[in-house]
């Protein structure tokens, strides 16, 4: 501990980086996450069987009848 | 559902996610190469015990610690992408991704910060042996971060070792060992390990010319700059080795790519490759024309980077479209009549297991089983869709190529001027030197930018595109978290400049 303790009251570039770094997590996990980065299918559903039906839903739309381009050799 | 998708909001999450792994990728080589000469610089201070070489390491350390405190945490910030803006993406590949990211938090980024903190903290105050051996692991520590994350991102590549569960609708890991050691994570992980030493050493350049031309440090300078040539000339001949491996591996698990990344409309035997050329502005892979024009072509080479033969067969754009029979090639327009058979099928599987109709279900499942490598074609709307971006693949790859087969050029000019102690007479390299960053991280942009458009449309090789990967979102929203970032990112990088560019100033004596 005195290690550490004394390795960081030494720092004087450190301080600066950290406090760098203290606003960026601040941002990204205050900010960012909470207000603009919902995890769509954990907070939309309750379960595992739901996100599961509901992503599986999305994968087996109706499949429109293929068109082949103008060209085919 | 899928047909209600918004493709704008596709486009603006692809560009939202280009824009933070571009950000994020000016921080990553650099640590991941910097560790490595910073490793190398203590080991030289503990044997000699040579106060300038001490006062060298240091220096690059500091300068180390402000690419890593202002790069830390911004692939936080894709995790977050995936889980808003590629739900579908996210919740399939979940246990496949898991296991390698799961090591890499729990295991190299552990024992990168134990051994941080003593790197930067043990100067007298722990044992010489074990504080050189500190800067050692924090190297380890970084490159086997980077070896969970790549082998991750080689698996959406070539999605080896894994098996499709159609109750859960996830891809579940059958072999750990298949997805660890695939050519294509094997390639991915040496290429870009070796090009961010390329990288790190043209910064320690870029930094030491400065100072010789300013007329400042010039011992630190002159013997990082040796140290530097070094460490780029031998990293950037592995480069081209690596280059060559991840040029084989793509050819054998993604040759749309290849294909794309070298014009190639229709296959050849004994394919020439194209050193320099011009796309067409108005190409179209449905004509049988070249796509490429002005070209200045390397008899054979292709073929031999593809197959190891100069004689060999190199498919085309349009045999992978259309198909040929007499390569025995299947082209897109039949994979996607078999995705197809295999969307149907997992929608069978799904009704028939509600209606508690097993026999039907397992049926069904057979089905699948039988077409499920090529279900991502299933959701193309025409054979044409299953190409990428040609001239952005092409153009890409060759700026690439030329500026990786010039850096060991550069890295000898180097070596020679300051092996003589010439640079007085030679200022012009010096200037070329203190720029030299700016290419190498274009070269590293180029290069994921072949990794990842030149393989659109799929999210998943052949599996998942992108279209299906994304959720259901308005593109106005994703739009203004873009330009979020686009501001934050700005700021980040104006505060890393700036606190860099001072930390250069200053120099090696305080700090």
């Amino acid at each position: 501990m005195v290690f550490y303790r004394e390795g960081f009251r030494g720092m004087t570039l450190g301080r600066s980086l950290w406090l760098v770094v203290a606003i960026k997590i601040l941002v990204i996990f205050g900010l960012l996450k909470i207000f603009f980065f919902p995890d769509f299918l954990e907070s939309g559903f309750s379960t595992d069987r739901q996100r599961a039906d509901f992503v599986l839903e999305q994968l087996t739309p109706p499949i429109p009848e293929p068109t082949t381009g103008s060209e085919s050799p | 559902m899928i047909e209600n998708l918004d493709p704008t909001m596709v486009d603006w999450a692809r560009a939202q996610f280009a824009l933070t792994a571009m950000y994020h990728w000016i921080f990553v080589p650099l640590t991941l190469g910097l560790t490595w000469f910073i490793a190398y610089c203590h080991t030289i201070s503990y044997r000699t015990g040579n106060e300038e070489w001490k006062r060298l390491t240091r220096f690059w350390m500091r300068l180390f610690a402000v690419n890593f405190a202002v790069g830390v945490a911004t692939g936080i910030i894709l995790e977050f992408e995936f889980g808003t803006n590629w739900s579908n993406y996210s919740w399939m590949v979940g246990d496949i991704f898991g296991a390698p990211l799961a090591i890499e938090g729990l295991f190299a980024f552990f024992l990168e910060s134990t051994f941080f903190a003593v790197m930067f903290f043990g100067w007298d105050r722990v044992s010489r042996r074990f504080h050189l051996v500190s800067t050692w692991m924090v190297a380890l520590g970084s490159n086997l971060s980077a070896v969970w994350i790549l082998v991750a991102n080689a698996w959406m590549q070539h999605p080896a070792g894994q098996e499709f569960n159609p109750d859960t609708a996830r891809f579940e890991m059958n072999s750990f060992r298949d997805i660890v050691f695939s050519p294509v994570a094997v390639a991915k992980f040496t290429h870009t390990a070796s090009s961010s030493m390329v990288l790190s050493a043209f910064f320690v350049i870029s930094v030491s010319s400065w100072y010789l031309l300013k007329g400042r440090h010039r011992t630190m300078a002159r013997r990082s700059i040796v140290l530097a040539s070094v460490f780029c000339l031998l990293s950037s001949l592995f480069v081209i080795f690596t280059g060559d491996q991840s040029a084989y591996a793509v050819a054998q698990k993604q040759p749309m790519k290849l294909a794309a990344c070298e014009g190639l409309l229709r296959g050849q035997t004994g394919a020439d490759l194209i050193a320099i050329g011009v796309v067409k502005d108005d190409h179209d892979i449905r004509d049988d024309k070249q796509v490429t024009r002005l070209n200045i072509g390397i008899p054979e080479l292709l073929s031999y980077l593809a197959n190891r033969n100069f004689k060999s067969f190199v498919p085309g754009v349009r045999d992978m479209v259309y198909g040929n029979p007499e390569q025995n090639l299947l082209g897109a327009k039949q994979k996607m009549v078999k995705g197809r058979t295999a969307l149907a099928a997992l929608a069978a599987y799904r009704s028939d297991r509600q209606a508690g109709d097993e026999a039907g279900a397992a049926a069904a499942r057979d089905t699948l089983r039988a077409n499920q490598d090529y279900i991502g074609y299933g959701y193309l709307e025409k054979p044409e869709d299953a190409v990428p971006p040609i001239a952005l693949s092409f153009y890409s790859f060759h700026f690439m190529v030329i500026l990786g087969t010039l850096f060991p050029v550069v890295s000898v000019l180097f070596l020679l001027v300051a092996w003589r102690n010439t640079f007085e007479k030679h200022r012009g390299l010096l200037r070329v030197g203190t720029i030299l960053l700016i290419p190498g991280m274009i070269a590293h942009w180029l290069g994921w930018i072949v990794a990842e458009v030149g393989r659109q449309p799929w999210a998943i090789q052949d599996l998942l595109p992108v279209n299906v990967a994304a959720t259901r979102l308005s593109s106005g929203s994703v739009r203004a978290t873009f330009f979020l970032f686009l501001f934050l990112f700005t700021v980040l990088l104006i505060a890393e400049v700036g606190i860099m560019l001072k930390q250069i100033s200053i120099g090696p004596e305080e700090g």
